[in-house]
């Protein structure tokens, strides 16, 4: 069992370093190409649009990661990257997107969702106990049951 | 009343869904809007297909407006998209310059032989690396650049009549009514 798991690590281990072999590029250390990897991480294929330029084997998504590297070589910063990215393919390529006007229902639409819903929730319980409070207690177990039935 | 609440918020989901689907049928969901139309062009020099030795630039096109259509011998829209330039190319009235994009020189001049060419100029990018510049991320994609080499219209997907009566005439239209 246990060499079973071992073997498991071993191949797991190897299918990784497999996968960054095919697009080797010169490092200059391990913390350029850890940032390398999280940068490209945030960036969208624009090929194929549910992977990032980090996953993605397509031709263009190569060619932007090079291009990616190459800025970073020049010493660019990440948001300088970014903005590169964006001055030709648009915000669409930030899987964070900014927040600004054409976001803002992306960014507050959950949160409008949850305060219309709190808000029929305590219009709704406020109804109820007022019908509760007014009418005679044989009826409040009606309504009780009508409460229940939807 | 409250009996029928959840009878409408079902129709109300089901009204959702159905725009949802109506609104992904009438748009392209891989449309990403260029953030270049209104902007000026990126600069570029590019060799000629088939004559390497002579390069074009974008000031080289400065002065009249020109569409500039990315296409590729391997890409399958493009032969949709051909027999389009290839008829109404011509009556728009505007230079007509080929961007071909990651490209074989030889395949892209076979394909032209073999379908015809509808451009007045040609260029290659066979890297691929000035398309990023445009924010090329397929074939066909469509730019018209007008005199001063400002892109003002951008298509992504093949030109069909539809989409040059409706959107590339009339963009080509108020290029002609500024610049008299």
């Amino acid at each position: 069992m246990m060499r079973r798991v071992v073997l498991l690590l071993v191949l797991l281990v190897a299918t990784t370093v497999a996968a960054q072999a095919i697009d080797p590029l010169p490092f200059k250390d391990h913390a350029q190409e850890v940032r390398f990897q999280h940068l490209t991480a945030q960036l969208r294929c624009l090929v194929c649009q549910n992977e990032s330029l980090n996953d993605s084997n397509a031709d263009l998504a190569r060619d932007l990661r090079h291009e990616v590297f190459d800025l970073m070589q020049q010493g660019k910063s990440d948001q300088q990257i970014k903005d590169w990215m964006v001055a030709r393919y648009s915000k669409f390529v930030l899987y964070d997107p900014p927040l600004d006007a054409g976001t803002a229902l992306l960014w507050f639409g959950p949160l409008l969702v949850l305060v219309l819903g709190g808000v029929a929730l305590v219009v709704q319980v406020r109804r109820r106990a007022r019908a509760a409070a007014t009418e005679p207690a044989s009826a409040v177990t009606e309504s009780n049951d009508s409460g229940e039935n939807w | 009343m409250s009996r029928l609440l959840p009878f409408f918020a079902f129709v109300g989901l089901v009204a959702l869904f159905g725009f949802g689907i109506w609104w992904n049928t009438k748009h392209d969901l891989r449309e990403v809007p260029s953030p270049l139309i209104g902007r000026a062009a990126p600069e570029f020099r590019l060799p000629v297909l088939g004559d390497p030795g002579r390069t074009v630039s974008k000031a080289d096109l400065l002065g009249k407006p020109y569409l500039l259509n990315v296409f590729g011998s391997w890409c399958f829209a493009c032969g949709e998209e051909h027999p389009v330039l290839m008829a109404e190319g011509k009556a728009l009235g505007v230079m007509l310059v080929g961007y071909n994009y990651k490209d074989e020189p030889a395949a892209a001049k076979g394909w032209l032989a073999e379908h015809g060419n509808p451009y007045d100029l040609v260029i290659a990018d066979v890297e691929g690396r000035t398309a990023i510049d445009f924010g090329v991320y397929g074939a066909p994609e469509t730019f018209l650049v007008d005199g001063k080499g400002v892109i003002r219209y951008k298509r992504i997907g093949p030109l069909t009549p539809d989409v040059i009566e409706h959107e590339l005439k009339p963009a080509l239209a108020k290029i002609a009514r500024e610049a008299p």
